[in-house]
């Protein structure tokens, strides 16, 4: 991808002073409080802008895993549009609990990328200090309790997240992601149950994306669809296009709207599909190429620059602009995680214990 | 001193604790049926009933723990907490950790777990060793009312999670607990009874045992001082290492299977500590590497009884006369 000559540290200034615009939008300061009590609906632009960084972003992890010596990670190339749609339509005061394939998550939250790579590469400098590592990321300053790499842990937690805004009585809601691996396992069923026996206010967020680590979905279930499922529970379910941003941030925004209002669940399901293999630098397995190739057809960064384009509202110059700033901004990222010190070998057994 | 027995301390923490902070919510298969007087007092919000899922009742604590309150899981029988082994070890006792110290986890567990009730194996499991072997978590273990009741407010107060452990067989023994908000520390060995000979190092039921042996040895002139742990992690280290240097001699004894048990750690701890005062090699009375029987004839034998205690006390002073009885 051919970059725009322009220096790295004005479009850093650039990105940053946009990320803090979010972030400080969701810290709620007095004044902003208005903004953060309305809905924050995230324009088309900023929703392909955020795509493009996570995207840039997993393609960097995905260099230097190539590369050499590098932690396994699990990618969420192909998932942008799932992760962007429903973040965007979150609150300042909303909690988010997430999987192993949280990169997308985290950045859309505006997640400092630059801290995330550090955290990956064991860093202290890192969102967790270098003890998470690049499969449990948490950032409490953004609301995000945890990456959970057990599948299912997160879907066990975010009830008592939720107990605790309900009974606290705190605004906001739980956005709980999750794959179509983890809605097999038991805690799935014992989660879902008890928010809706207990009305907690939980955004349970499927992300079908046909795999289950090295186990295609069609092995596992009957039916290609986990929505459905939340009838069984007396919830709503509805299932959305993952690949289409704005079909998601819609059905996402009427999802969370529905959860503030009545205290209920919701279980939404984006269905998607994993581009790449199940970790990094590991190559795709047991992928048939048919459907991956269906399925790159549909893939949701392309799609929503056509869709910009085809409207106007963006010119092949923007996201070329758009593109080159993605890539700056990581590089950035990485140099500052290369240059980050590890942690000290005294972190080894502090924060065992509160 | 108030008469009462570890059912009544319990629920007098609970009562006590929720009353003091209003974060303190308890939930659990049943809690809300069994202590009316609590939902009466605090509301149904405070004390829940759940599906049967202990899965998601130590999940639901961890993520309420994380986020402000301080939860009380009561998970009834201590081989259930199989079931939520993932929500306590993985997520409750290592979150901590992963996130850099951004979160943490004030919540409780409890669980019944010994014999006394032949309730057989599947009741009955005594696991206190799993959750020691695991970071980030505390297990207490108790054997007196006026402990069960100041351990547990101390480990409602704790900013960590809790294994809180009820020994079966002390359930409904006869005992009394202090007047007024006395707290036990987690962490502090009791010396029950001073001695010179030799140490007998226990915790929960086998504290009396050890306590009916210590007689036994006094009436045959050998002087034995009766540690019980309380609280089986953090460990009391310190006072463990005193008593074993002033008698020279030191028995563990424990309901638990002896491999890789409390056991273990305390004669490697020991050895490792206090090689030099000792006079004799560290033993261990344990209960057998076999699920717990039912009938209460096995169950008595599968738990050390003080006159094993005590031949083994008498052996390890050099007395092989026959002469040791109990009274
Ligand atoms: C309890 C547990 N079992 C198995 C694994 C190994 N594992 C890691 S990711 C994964 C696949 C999860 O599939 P899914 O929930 O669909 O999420 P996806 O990876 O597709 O995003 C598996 C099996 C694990 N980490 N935890």
């Amino acid at each position: 991808m051919k970059k725009r000559p322009r220096p790295a540290d004005a479009i850093l200034t650039l990105f940053r002073s946009r990320r803090q615009r979010m972030v400080r939008g969701r810290c709620g300061s007095e004044e902003e409080d208005a903004v953060s009590s309305s809905n924050p609906v995230a324009g088309p632009i900023e929703m392909l802008r955020q795509m493009l960084l996570i995207r840039a972003y997993e393609m960097k992890i995905v260099e230097l895993g190539g590369k050499g010596p590098f932690p396994h990670v699990c990618t969420c190339v192909g998932q942008e549009a799932a992760a962007v749609g429903v973040v965007a339509a979150l609150r300042e005061e909303d909690r988010i609990l997430t999987n192993h394939r949280s990169a997308g998550h985290l950045l859309a939250r505006g997640a400092d990328p630059g801290r995330m790579l550090a955290e990956v590469m064991g860093r202290a400098t890192g969102y967790c200090k270098g003890k998470s590592g690049t499969l449990h990321i948490s950032a409490k300053e953004l609301g995000v309790l945890l990456t959970s790499t057990i599948v299912g842990g997160e879907l066990s937690l975010a009830t008592g997240v939720a107990l605790s805004k309900s009974m606290l009585k705190e605004k906001g809601i739980v956005a709980c992601f999750f794959g179509d691996g983890a809605a097999a396992e038991g805690i799935f069923h014992e989660s879902v149950n008890l928010a809706s026996v207990w009305d907690l206010p939980v955004l349970y967020v499927c992300e079908n994306n046909h795999w289950q680590a090295f186990v295609h979905r069609d092995e596992t279930m009957r039916g290609a669809f986990i929505a459905p499922r939340a009838a069984a529970y007396g919830i709503e379910g509805l299932t959305v296009d993952g690949n289409d941003v704005e079909a998601v941030h819609a059905a996402a925004l009427e999802a969370a709207r529905k959860v503030r209002e009545t205290s209920r669940p919701f279980l939404l399901e984006t269905y998607t599909y994993r581009l790449r293999g199940h970790m990094e630098p590991e190559p795709a397995a047991g992928a048939d190429p048919k459907e991956l190739e269906h399925w790159l057809g549909k893939d949701p960064i392309a799609r929503m620059k056509r869709t910009l384009l085809e409207r106007g509202e963006a010119t092949p110059e923007d996201i070329a602009a758009m593109e080159a700033e993605a890539d700056a901004v990581v590089d950035a990222a990485e140099a500052f995680a290369a240059a980050s010190p590890m942690p000290a070998p005294e972190e080894l057994t502090t924060e065992v214990y509160a | 001193m108030i008469p009462a027995n570890v059912q009544e301390a319990i629920h007098q923490a609970l009562r006590e604790e929720m009353a003091r902070d209003p974060r303190v919510i308890l939930l659990g298969e049943g809690v809300a049926t069994k202590r009316p007087d609590l939902v009466e007092a605090f509301g149904r919000a405070r004390v829940r009933n759940t599906p049967l899922a202990e899965g998601i009742i130590a999940g639901t604590a961890a993520g309420a723990a994380a986020t402000g309150l301080r939860p009380i899981a009561d998970l009834l029988f201590a081989p259930f907490l199989c079931f939520a082994m993932d929500e306590i070890v993985n997520s409750a006792g290592k979150l901590r950790y992963m996130s850099g110290g951004q979160f943490k986890f004030p919540m409780v567990v409890m669980a019944m777990t010994g014999g006394g009730w032949t309730v057989g194996a599947q009741h009955n499991h005594n696991l206190e060793a799993w959750f020691v072997h695991s970071p980030g978590l505390k297990v207490v273990m108790p054997s007196t009312p006026a402990d069960f009741k100041g351990l547990l407010k101390s480990a409602v107060r704790d900013d960590n999670p809790v294994i809180f452990f009820t020994d079966m067989a002390l359930a409904f023994a006869p005992g009394e607990v202090p007047e007024g908000d006395v707290t036990v520390p987690l962490g502090v060995a009791a010396v029950r009874r001073e001695g010179t000979d030799v140490t007998l190092i226990a915790y929960a039921k086998t504290v009396p045992a050890c306590l009916e042996a210590a007689a036994a040895l006094e009436a045959q002139g050998v002087s034995a001082e009766v540690l019980d742990l309380r609280t089986l992690k953090p460990l009391d280290e310190a006072t463990i290492l005193a008593s074993a240097r002033r008698t020279g001699r030191v028995i563990v004894v424990h309901e638990a299977g002896r491999l890789c048990g409390v056991g273990a750690e305390v004669a490697a701890l020991v050895a490792e500590q206090a090689f030099a005062s000792l006079r004799a090699p560290v033993l261990r009375l344990t209960g057998p590497d076999a699920p717990a029987p039912s009938s209460f004839l096995l169950e008595q034998a599968f738990s050390p009884q003080p006159a094993a205690i005590l031949a083994a006390a008498l052996d390890l002073v050099g007395r092989t006369e026959p002469a040791a009885t109990l009274a």
